[in-house]
This record gives structure tokens, C-alpha cells and sequence, in this order.
């Protein structure tokens, strides 16, 4: 899960993280009057969306007076703001950030992850902050600090200033700095991060040290236990589709493809999607049905599809373990009445036998496959047939 | 032989008097699994399924002589559940929950580190399918019957592409010696390799196929393993081709967000390292019996 650049300076300014003085705002009027409250003489108006790379796509403003702060959150509110991590089709900035602006001498990157491959949270660091630390890692892999973090006793303070002083901070800014870091990793370890960013950290020339900047990404699967950061959820920033299927703990992604997808196991989903492509076609989704799929969960997984207007052919693929095919054949049956585009169904594993048997029953047109390959194939030339018919 | 399990090895069920862990250990049961008893905090002293309860997995190890457990704990307390059977000794854990926090594991695998490594317990999963010896033990919610006994190894992150090669094993006329579930978690009990090293060392076992998928490093140190160690073929396969970067397909560790993490990539790095690569999921059956005509040309 994905939070707003205000609500992670807020979680990080709890653990120490010094930011400068902000507000957010709703609306151009309420933008000029955080600009007033907070006082100062120069402000950044900050579009809050899901994405990094905010300031190529004109959303980070720097203003001189109110009148420009409204005017820059005017030309932000209610606008998709589309970044090289948006997609074409950007996302909707419902919110601005305006934040009291000063002047730096010097760029830092701070970055947090929960590294696969160590098995461990992993610091990364650099004096070259401001762009991007793939684009970094490419060019000057050199440029790069990183330490891992021993999870038995979490990260040192002496790591911290290992990172800061290879930064090439003074000992003044060193102080500030390992403060910064050992906050960040603490609000990290405590809100089940996976991914946190302060790009820029910034140095005064008066040696402050402040993260200008800052993106977090926490764990789903941790929310049970941070009902603070669940509640900070922005559905607006999600894809509609993808949110109505988390509602029902269904896995929904769209993709650009015809044939729908209702399969159970992600890995099964992935591999039917790829099967689809290697036969020919191209998937419109990805949906895990999950194990225990319910007549009703299937009926929502139909729902789901169809509101997708690509949609020319869905195939249901089925390998039941936990699942019972007889229950998801209930299932498809209802669901498939008056359906407006041909469904291809495959049933395997436990009661297939019983499954098939309420398919073929139910007097409806769908056609039945054995194999995967055999699902795809039907499937992929179902489609094409129906764009046919209907000038698609 | 087989690997993990087999028809004698004592087990236990964590969680063991919950709906889903009541349905799953009687077809476990069934299969055959010498299934010796469970564990609920508070039932301690009850009976469930003709079998003893415990308060804790320590208790239970003392009285049945338990050497795995298979865990349906709910993910806020499957941590502890899991360390919890660590320090009672067990040689394996299997854990069939989805949903457990990554630190949660993360902190998990530093914790198995505090024994030495011959005591260490294997942890399968979590977010699988479990383990199934064919025709021997089952230790998961797979259906057992789709396995049939013969000489193929399976290893795979995801359940249902483990039960595709399963049953495409037997429509060629092959059958599976241990099919193990590693989980679509970011961090796993244990992985690819850890499994691969048992079945070479399995006597029975005269081929392996290794299910992948996008995201993570697993598959490429598997790989890499394979070409400077491995005697049996193996046949790799790694699903998500068409999944876009930077989306999470269902597995929580189905992502790709790092250079290497991507389905094409991984299959690039096995052909590399001289694994055979199923062309699509529907071709396990096909290139396990390729893989043993050319072992055996």
C-alpha cells in the first residue's frame, strides 16, 4: 500500500525525521491560506499523488506570494498528472501540499527496502541525490552506500554515521543525519515498510539536514496491525477495477488485452495469461480467484471482467484443490446466463468429474477444454470470432 | 525414498482444532500421513479426530515423537507459531498461510539461525500448497489424488501450477517422488535450492522440474546451482511473461521490481545455465520426457 508524500513526512516526523513546515490543502482557497499560516516567503506547492517523479510532470510549484500558491493549486486540483510511473493515463491529484521553501547547498538520497535476496532491510544511500537511484545504480554504481541490517538487533547508530560521513557531511550535519537515518529505519521496522525514499534529503547552509521529499510503501499483509496507516488508504489513487476486486479479496489487475481471465492460484493465473499469448491472443486480465471460490465470488469475478468493454471471450480455468469444481460449475452456470461475449471453461482436479457434469447440463452455450493449451486456443479463436460478428 | 516426508514420519497439526486444519488433516489422514496429534493453546488434555491435543508443540514432540508439523495458524500469529516449532526441535515445518507480514518472516529466518545447522528446522512455505510424498504423505490442502508414485521431483512457488505438472507428469505416464510447495511470498522458508539439494541426493528421484515466477532472485541461484552441481536434469519454467512491471499478480512476492525479476530474463538465466525450459505451462509433461531421453542419450 502506497501513502501520500504528506502522510509519510507526518508517520517520519513522529520518529524524528526533521521536515520542514507543511499543509495540506483540498482546495486553491485552502492552498493560499496554509500559505499565510505557515508564513515565510517562499512556498513549493506539492500535487499529492501516487507517483515519484512529480516535478518533470509540472507538479511540484515554487511560489512567491499567496496568489500564485492558489494559482498553482488551481492548475494542479482535480487534474491527472501523468509521470514515466503513471501510465498514459496519469493519476488524479484531489490534494496539494504546500510547504514553506528554502534554500539548500546539497542534494542527498536515502532510500529503505526490504531486500529479497539478503533476506534483510537494506540502507541505500547516496551524496548524489535528486535523481533517480536506478538510473544511479546504472551509471555510478560507485556513488552508492548500502548496509544491510541485522534484524536480531536493528540498525546501529554507528551504521547511520558510516552512511552519513560517506555522504561527505561535515560533523555537524553527520549528527543530524544519523538522527534522520535511525528514525527513518524506525518507522520502517515499526510500520512494516517495504519501501521508503527521501529524495532529496537536503543540507542547509546553515547545516540543518531535511528530507524534502519522502514516499513510503507498507506491507498489505501487515495492516492487521496498523490500523493508522490503513486508514490513510486513497482509493482515488488506485485503479477502480483493481480496488472493487481487493473489497471482495479478489486479485485484479487490467491489462490491455481481449480475453478475460477467471482462474484460481496466481501462478496459475500467470501462466494461462502467458499460454493465452503463446496461442495467439492476448489477456485482458489477471484475476485470482483464490481458494474456497464461492458461487458468489465467481459471480464477482464475472462482474469484474465484464466491465472491461475490451472484453471479447472469458475463460475460466480451474485447477481445484482447496476449491471444488462443482461449486465453481454452480457458479459459472449463473453467471453465464445471458452472458454477451463466448466463455470457455476448464475444470480440473477435485469433483471435475460432477463440475463438467453441471456445464454440460446446464443447456448453455459454453465450450469446454481439457488442457490448458486446449482452454487457450478455444479461447483466443472465440474472441476473434466474436470481434468479427461485431465489427470490433 | 522421497524427500521431506514419507508414510512413517510423526506429524503434527498446529492449529490443529480449526475448520480448515480439521478438513485438511483428515484428508491428510486419508492419504495416509501418520498424523499423531495437535496442537491448540487451551484445548491441551482433548481429543480431536481419535487424536491428542496440546497446549504447546514442545508437549506434543514429548509425548508423540513428532518430527513435522504442518501449521494453519492465522497470519498475526504464524510467527510465533513457527518459531515456536523451531525450538521444539522439529526437522520441518510446513505453513500453508497466505498473508504473513514479510519483517514477520524476515525475523523468522534470523531466529532459525540461533540453532546449529544440523538442528535447524526447514521451513516450507508459507502461502503454499504443502508437501506430497506420492502414495506415502501429504502435509497440505493438495488434491492427493492426482499424484501418481514414480521418479519426478516438482518444486514450485505457486500450488495449482505444481498440481498442472502433476497431473501432465501422469498423462505422459511419469509420477512424482515429492511435489514441494515453496510459497509466492517475497521471503521464503526455504528455497528452489534448499529443495533441489534433497533431490539429488534422493536415490528415487531421476528428475527435477522447477516452477518459478517473476520476481525475485530464487530462480537464477537455483539455476546457477544446478549447472555447477546437479547430476539429474532438470526442467525449469517461470510464469509471467505478460505481467506488466511494477504490478503485483497475486503472490505477494509476484512483482517485478528489479533488474532480473522478469519471467523472460529468469528463463533466459536457466537456458544459461543448460536447464531445460518448458515453452509454456502446457508442456511440463513434454520437456520432463524430453529431459530424460537426452540424460539418457
Amino acid at each position: 500500500m502506497d501513502i501520500h508524500e504528506y502522510q509519510a513526512k507526518d508517520v517520519l516526523s513522529k520518529y524524528g525525521v526533521a521536515i520542514q513546515p507543511g499543509r495540506v490543502a483540498y482546495t486553491p482557497e485552502q492552498a493560499a491560506f496554509a500559505a499565510t499560516e505557515l508564513g515565510g516567503w517562499h512556498w513549493a506547492v506539492k500535487a499529492q499523488i501516487h507517483s515519484g517523479a512529480r516535478g518533470k510532470a509540472g507538479g511540484v510549484k515554487l511560489c512567491k506570494t499567496y496568489h500564485d500558491v492558489q494559482e498553482a493549486a488551481a492548475g494542479m486540483i482535480g487534474k491527472r498528472l501523468v509521470t514515466h510511473q503513471t501510465g498514459p493515463e496519469g493519476k488524479l491529484c484531489e490534494r496539494v501540499y504546500i510547504e514553506v521553501a528554502e534554500a539548500f547547498e546539497k542534494e542527498l538520497y536515502l532510500g529503505f527496502v526490504l531486500d529479497r535476496k539478503a533476506e534483510r532491510i537494506r540502507v541505500i544511500a547516496s551524496a548524489e541525490g535528486g535523481m533517480e537511484i536506478e538510473e544511479l545504480a546504472q551509471t555510478a554504481p560507485e556513488k552508492i552506500l548500502q548496509v544491510i541490517v541485522e534484524p536480531a538487533v536493528g540498525l546501529q547508530p554507528f551504521q547511520a554515521r558510516e552512511i552519513a560521513f560517506g555522504m561527505g557531511l561535515n560533523i555537524k550535519q553527520v549528527s543530524r543525519a544519523t538522527s534522520i537515518i535511525m528514525g527513518c529505519y524506525r518507522a520502517f521496522r515499526d510500520k512494516d515498510a517495504t519501501m521508503l525514499e527521501i529524495n532529496p534529503l537536503v543540507v542547509t547552509k546553515d547545516d540543518r539536514v531535511i528530507a524534502l521529499d519522502a514516499k513510503m510503501s507498507f506491507d498489505d499483509n501487515a495492516m492487521f496491525r496498523l490500523p493508522d496507516i490503513a486508514e490513510m488508504r486513497d482509493l482515488a489513487q488506485e485503479d477502480p477495477r483493481e480496488a472493487e476486486a481487493s473489497q471482495h479479496n479478489l486479485n485484479y489487475v487490467g491489462l490491455d488485452g481481449d480475453i478475460g481471465c477467471i482462474i484460481n492460484g496466481a501462478g496459475l493465473a500467470m501462466a494461462t495469461m502467458d499460454t493465452i499469448k503463446y496461442a495467439g491472443g492476448e489477456p485482458a486480465n489477471f484475476l485470482d480467484v483464490g481458494g474456497g471460490a464461492s458461487p458468489e465470488r465467481v459471480a464477482v469475478a464475472f462482474k469484474l471482467v465484464l466491465s472491461d468493454p475490451n472484453v471479447s471471450a472469458i475463460l475460466v480455468n480451474i485447477f481445484a484443490g482447496i476449491n471444488r469444481c462443482d461449486w465453481i460449475a454452480e457458479g459459472v452456470v449463473a453467471a453465464a446466463k445471458g452472458l454477451r461475449v463466448p466463455l470457455i471453461v476448464r475444470l480440473v482436479g477435485t469433483n471435475y468429474i460432477e463440475g463438467r457434469k453441471i456445464i454440460e447440463n446446464s443447456g448453455l452455450p459454453i465450450i469446454s477444454a481439457e488442457t490448458l493449451l486446449e482452454a487457450c486456443e478455444k479461447s483466443v479463436a472465440a474472441a476473434k470470432e466474436h470481434r468479427a460478428k461485431h465489427g470490433m | 525414498m522421497s524427500i521431506l516426508i514419507d508414510e512413517k514420519t510423526p506429524v503434527i497439526v498446529q492449529g490443529f482444532t480449526g475448520d480448515k486444519a480439521t478438513f485438511h488433516a483428515k484428508e491428510m489422514i486419508e492419504y495416509g500421513t501418520n498424523v499423531v496429534g495437535g496442537v491448540t493453546p487451551g484445548k491441551g488434555g482433548q481429543k480431536h479426530l481419535d487424536r491428542p491435543v496440546f497446549n504447546t508443540v514442545k508437549a506434543a514432540v514429548d509425548a508423540t515423537g513428532a518430527r513435522a508439523s504442518l501449521a494453519f495458524v492465522p497470519p498475526p500469529f504464524a510467527a510465533d507459531a513457527l518459531m515456536e516449532a523451531a525450538d521444539a526441535g522439529l526437522d520441518l515445518v510446513c505453513i500453508i498461510t497466505d498473508g504473513i507480514p514479510a519483517q514477520d518472516m524476515m525475523r523468522v529466518k534470523r531466529y532459525l539461525m540461533r540453532y546449529p545447522k544440523d538442528k535447524r528446522t526447514t521451513i516450507v512455505g508459507p502461502n503454499c500448497a504443502g508437501i506430497i510424498s506420492a502414495g506415502k504423505a501429504m502435509l497440505g490442502i493438495m488434491p492427493g489424488h492426482i499424484y501418481k508414485r514414480g521418479t519426478i521431483g516438482i518444486v514450485s512457488r505457486s500450488g495449482t501450477l505444481g498440481y498442472e505438472a502433476a497431473e501432465q507428469l501422469r498423462d505422459v505416464g511419469l509420477g512424482v517422488t515429492t511435489s514441494v510447495g515453496i510459497g509466492g511470498d517475497p521471503i521464503n522458508g526455504s528455497s528452489f535450492l534448499d529443495h533441489l539439494v534433497r533431490f539429488e541426493n534422493d536415490p528415487e528421484t531421476e528428475a527435477v522440474i522447477m516452477i518459478g515466477e517473476i520476481g525475485g532472485p530464487q530462480e537464477a541461484e537455483a539455476a546457477e546451482w544446478v549447472s555447477k552441481n546437479m547430476s539429474k536434469p532438470v526442467v525449469g519454467y517461470v510464469a509471467g511473461l505478460t505481467a506488466p512491471k511494477g504490478r503485483r499478480m497475486g503472490h505477494a512476492g509476484a512483482i517485478i521490481s528489479a533488474t532480473g525479476d522478469s519471467a523472460a530474463e529468469k528463463s533466459e538465466i536457466m537456458k544459461s545455465f543448460g536447464l531445460l525450459v518448458a515453452p509454456s505451462a502446457n508442456d511440463f509433461g513434454k520437456t520432463v520426457l524430453e529431459a530424460l531421453k537426452r540424460k539418457a542419450a
